[in-house]
Parts: structure tokens; sequence; C-alpha cells
């Protein structure tokens, strides 16, 4: 399955992220700006939540191409030591047990399954994959 | 250097009024401005307006007067109407002008703003897979400073609580109705910690300010209401705004920091001067931090300010007098105008069943946009 967009998952198995580093600067982003300014840099897969809400209800189409169903979802920050605090959803956690400061690793879900041609986006998931 | 004076204010109700444009409620809206000034159209020598999804504001002239006057559009975000004063202050300052016009209308349609990620130079992706959603990075960011310095629910629920008992007694308010704070904490969550209630929703308004300088104000009879700052400002490096796909591990401060600072330089007086103050509470959440950002109180000090009533009509520092954004809905080229408004009628004593006590002199307003813009005014009577 592809990813929803190019340049943003490393070809490893299990993924990274890409990010971009300035050249100038060395402050990390994500994802890679286009352009000469930053060079991509493949971000640590193990951080710790730095901040996060429930998305309870369904974004507007466009630009959401989700399913037209809809479940309340964890939208999370991420921090990645020393690195950059990356925006991702959540997954295999219950909405009432997150907590700022748990350990999370990167995974990637199924935007759609439903979807014509289904697309992976990243998550986090608490480190250790689902209970 | 003389002072800029606020000569005329008028406003149209904000909230949902079928049948009239944005356009036709800014409209209403200056005609007011005009009358409580006492002057006519063409006595105006230039004009800054502010739309953000209710069209062109110079093709107002059609309805006004076609006396050619100078008339600048401004699109700014949420910061429209502060760059607008700020914009229309600096036009007197440089001589070249006595008087003009800062007008701010929007209509929007309902539910949450709808924005596109190439509007913010974003990739699609981002939009595809739900990320455009402002809620969410208000909830997020107030999720982390409630945990950082020991803010509870509660506590936002006592800000709405007060803007809708304040919008109450503001007759320019959509919400008319107090709400408790038990239904305010019971409501269906939208972003987790906000309820319903503690979210301002997209609106209608209008507002407009008639600006002079202050020799003309002083041969137009009119109290001196002078706008002893109007300070742009964007952000520095490490903020937290919306639609980030990431933000610096390296936390920095705001663009309200930055406008809030040069504003109090501008006026030459400190936070602890202002007697009334509006601040941007596009959701609960955000009067607490900004509280602190613009420097009135310290990162967690709002806990035991809303507990004690500190930020009422009454209190210490009255904050969002006539319900704020979360009473009157946010029309976003109006809503920084009208914060300004409101602290027009609040120095002239205006105010009637909202109206601060102890005869107010100083008056600040904050606006707070994305991607991390910020506008503060200052008044002084």
């Amino acid at each position: 399955m592809r990813a929803i967009a190019e340049g943003l998952f490393t070809d490893e198995t299990p993924p990274r992220l890409i990010g971009g580093r300035n050249r100038e600067t060395g402050r990390i982003v994500f994802p890679c700006p286009e352009g000469a300014d930053f060079e991509p840099h493949p971000l640590r897969r193990e951080g710790t939540l730095w901040s996060y809400t429930v998305q309870r209800y369904r974004p507007k189409s466009p630009p959401y191409a989700g399913p037209e169903a809809f479940a309340p979802w964890a939208v999370a920050y991420v921090e990645l030591a020393g690195e950059t605090i990356v925006e991702a959803r959540l997954t295999n956690v219950a909405l009432d047990e997150i907590r700022i400061g748990m350990p999370l690793e990167l995974t990637q879900i199924v935007l759609d399954p439903e979807a014509a041609e289904p697309v992976l986006t990243h998550a986090f998931q608490p480190t250790g994959g689902a209970a | 250097m003389s002072d800029v004076c606020i000569v005329g204010i008028g406003i149209h109700p904000f909230g949902r009024t079928d049948g009239l444009s944005g356009l036709e409620q800014g409209v209403f809206a200056v005609r007011q401005a005009l009358g409580d000034a006492g002057i006519d159209w063409p006595a105006i020598q230039f004009a800054y307006g502010g739309s953000d999804a209710a069209g062109n504001p110079d093709t107002m002239v059609d309805r006004l007067g076609l006396t050619g006057i100078q008339f600048i559009n401004v699109r700014n975000g949420c910061a429209a109407g502060g760059s607008s004063l700020a914009s229309a202050s600096m036009a007197i300052q440089s001589g070249q002008f006595d008087l003009g016009l800062a007008v701010g209308f929007d209509k929007h349609p309902r539910g949450a703003f709808n924005a596109l990620p190439s509007e913010y130079n974003l990739p699609d992706w981002y939009g595809e897979a739900g990320y455009m959603i402002t809620t969410q990075f208000f909830a997020a960011k107030i999720t982390r400073y409630m945990h950082e310095h020991g803010i509870s629910q509660t506590t936002l629920g006592r800000v709405a609580e007060k803007a809708f008992r304040n919008g109450s007694q503001a007759p320019h308010a959509w919400r008319r109705e107090p709400v408790d704070l038990q239904t305010i904490l019971d409501a269906p969550l939208v972003s987790d910690p906000y309820t319903k209630f503690m979210f301002c929703s997209p609106a209608e308004g209008g507002v407009a300010l008639i600006l002079a300088s202050e020799k003309k104000a002083r041969e137009l009879g009119k109290p001196l209401i002078r706008l002893k700052a109007a300070a742009m400002r964007t952000r520095p490096p490490g903020s937290f705004e919306v639609f980030a796909p990431s933000i610096d591990v390296e936390r920095g401060g705001s663009a309200t920091n930055i406008a809030s600072a040069d504003a109090f330089r501008l006026a030459g007086i400190g936070p602890e001067d202002i007697a009334v103050a509006q601040l941007q509470d596009t959701e609960a959440g955000a009067e607490i931090m900004h509280l602190a950002e613009n420097g009135f109180c310290r990162d967690g000090e709002q806990e035991a300010w809303l507990a004690e009533g500190r930020t009422e009509i009454g209190g210490a520092l009255p904050v969002n007098t006539d319900g704020g954004c979360l009473a009157c809905g946010e029309p976003i080229g109006a809503s920084g105008l009208r914060q300004v408004y409101e602290n027009v009628v609040q120095l002239r004593g205006d105010g009637a069943g909202r109206q601060v006590p102890g005869d107010p002199k100083t008056a600040y307003s904050h606006v707070y946009g994305a991607p991390g813009v910020s506008a503060v005014t200052i008044l002084e009577r």
C-alpha cells in the first residue's frame, strides 16, 4: 500500500519519518521542506507524548479524505528527543488512557480502508505496540 | 507627536443576520460611526478595511459615496482589525491625513472554519489526513499548558460562564443568555478538554471606527479617546501555531509576547496600569493563556484569578466585558475592531449593565491569529 504522500517515510522496515534538517542552523522540522535550505533527515522512531486532543467531529471534505463513517480519534504532538515535536494520530490506545509523557513509537495506519486506493499515514502508538 | 483619537464608533450586531451581506453590515457600522462622530461620509479622507470571507471592503464606496478616497483592503487573518488600526494610526501620524476610517466585517458559513493546506503553504496530505482543523491546535495548546501550569478544566468553564454572563449585557453580542458552569462542563466535548460552550463560532458582523488627529478631534468636540499604541507583530522562533505539522523542541515565545511588549513600550505604561482588557478568546483557554502572554499575570496564576473573580466586570482586571468571541462569535474581519469598539464604550462610561466601575481610563485589546500574528491596542482617555 502506498503512503499518503511521497517523501514522508524512509524505505526501511519499519520505516522512519523523514524530517528536514536546516543546513545552516541544524533546526529539524517535519515534513522536509522543498528547496535547498533543508536536507532530508530520518527522525527517531520513539518519542514521548508532549500534548494531545481528541477530534470528536468529522472534519470537512475537502480537504479531509478519511472515511465517511466517523469515530473520534486522538491527535498528538510527540516529542522526538533533540529533534522536533511532530504532530501525529495516536493509535492502539484508549482515549481515556492517553497521558502526557507516555512513551510512544511510530507506526502507520490506513487513512480510509474503504477507499478505492487506500493510503498509509503516520501515527504513534504506545511503545511495544497494541496491548 | 500628537495622539490619534477615536472619535466615532459603530457596530452591526454580531451573530447571524439572514438577508444582509457582510458588506452591508459593514456599511451599517460605518453609518453609525459617522453619526456618532457627527460627520458625513465626504469628510472621511482615507479608509482601511478588513474582510476575510465577505468580499473586498473597498467596494463599499459604492454604498457610502464615490468621493474618490484612498481605501486600502487589509487581509491579515484575525489580526486584520489591528492591522487596519495600526495603518490608520500611522497615516494620521504621518501628517498626510487627519480623519479616517478603520472598518471590518465578515460573514462566514456555519460550522468550523474550512481552511485549505495550500493557503498556509502546507502539503495536501496534511488536510487529507484531517489535521487542517483549528480546534485541534487550540485544544493541544491548552492541554500542554494545563499540564505545565496546573490549570483545571473548571477554570476553562469559568471563562465561558463569565463570557455568556457579560454577553447577556451587551446589545451587540450574539449569545445573550447566561449559561451556568455545570452546564458548560457537562456539555459534549468538541476537542478535549473543550466542550461545545468553550469554543466560539464563526459568525457575522461589522464594526467601524473613525480616527482623527488630536487637533481634528478637538474641533469635533468629542471626548478624547487616545489610541496610545497599535502594534501588529508576527511570530518569533519556537512558537506554537495553528496548522503546525511539527514544532521546535526548543520552545520560544509568541507573537502575542512581542506585540504586547511593543504596545506597552509605545504607550509608556505597563500591564498594572490597564483598567479593562479585551483578550482573544476564540476558546476559553485562549483567554487564560493570553492573560499571561500579555503580561497581566504569571503562568499558573489564572487558576486563582478565575476562582477569585478577578477578571469579572467588578474585578481587579475586567476581561472581555462584552463576552468576547465566546459570546459574540468570530467574524474574522470585524472581531479585532469589536474589542476596540467595546473599549471605547467602556472608556466613555456607556457600558450600562456591563460598565466597568471606577471610571476606567485605560483599555487594552489583543488578538491572535493564524499562523502566528498578533495585534494589540492601548487606549487612554
